[in-house]
């Protein structure tokens, strides 16, 4: 089990070799893997495209507060903001936090359903990396009485 | 080949919204089987939606998203009649493509 402390030591480690080796721009339409095996919010984010992270009225995430069946949570990742690259849904305490991530365009609103897997009770974070690179973030506690993966 | 997705595309306004429910396994290569090996991960993991063949979203899927996945954007300008495609392909190379009409 990792601790805060540790996860938070390895994130600003990995943030000091992206910033040094000036962080390559993933091809779009290539699968993101480093993204998607990241264990924490964080390094999913970051590996995702973003610079910094700011929590923000203007991202809501949508999700019920309890649960009753893990494997299918639905949540919903929207924002009102203009300049949005991409919209990413996250469970924290899934054994990759990494949900889904949609690529917004100009013909479509900043605003997506899905279903996920929760393995346990955790927090659920909706995620809008705009086009500059910031990260504005929003998150939900949700309650899981039956967990989804592995059971 | 994988069952058809459902979709659904309704035009309300100046906008559609677009409901796909999907006919796949998801699995999260976490779940093991009675005799105690791994199931190997198989899960969606692009989806691509067009309007009248130009596209319009794309997206990344890891393998949390829930068995049978089912998703929901609103397509900007899309007026009844218009054709919406999903696209999806899994990591195991498996695609599917399915067409609706606005309505």
């Amino acid at each position: 089990m990792q601790t805060r402390r540790e996860t938070l030591k390895q994130t600003a480690i990995v943030a000091g070799l992206l910033a040094s080796a000036g962080f390559p721009q993933f091809a779009h339409a290539a699968f993101n893997k480093a993204a998607f095996e990241a264990k924490s919010v964080q390094d999913a984010a970051k590996a995702a495209g973003a610079s910094s992270m700011a929590e923000s009225k203007d991202v809501t995430i949508t999700a019920p507060d309890i649960a009753e069946n893990g494997a299918v949570v639905p949540m919903t990742g929207s924002t009102t903001l203009p300049g949005v690259k991409h919209i990413l849904i996250l469970v924290e305490k899934n054994p990759a936090s990494l949900v889904a991530m949609f690529h917004v365009s100009d013909a479509v609103e900043a605003s997506f359903t899905t279903r996920a897997k929760m393995g346990q009770s955790s927090d659920v974070y909706a995620v809008a990396i705009m086009n500059d690179g910031k990260a504005l973030w929003a998150k939900k506690e949700v309650k899981v009485t039956l967990g989804g993966c592995g059971g | 080949m994988a069952d058809p997705m459902r979709i659904r595309a309704q035009a309300a306004g100046d906008k559609a919204t677009v409901r796909v429910l999907m006919s796949h396994e998801m699995e999260s290569g976490q779940r093991k089987d009675a005799s105690g090996k791994l199931v190997p991960a198989w899960y969606i993991q692009e989806v691509t939606a067009t309007l009248n063949g130009k596209q319009v979203l794309s997206a990344e899927w890891g393998p949390a998203v829930s068995k049978n996945p089912f998703m929901q954007f609103a397509v900007k300008g899309a007026k009844a009649g218009d054709k919406i495609a999903v696209t999806w392909k899994d990591n195991k190379g498996d695609t599917r493509t399915d067409e609706a009409t606005v309505s």
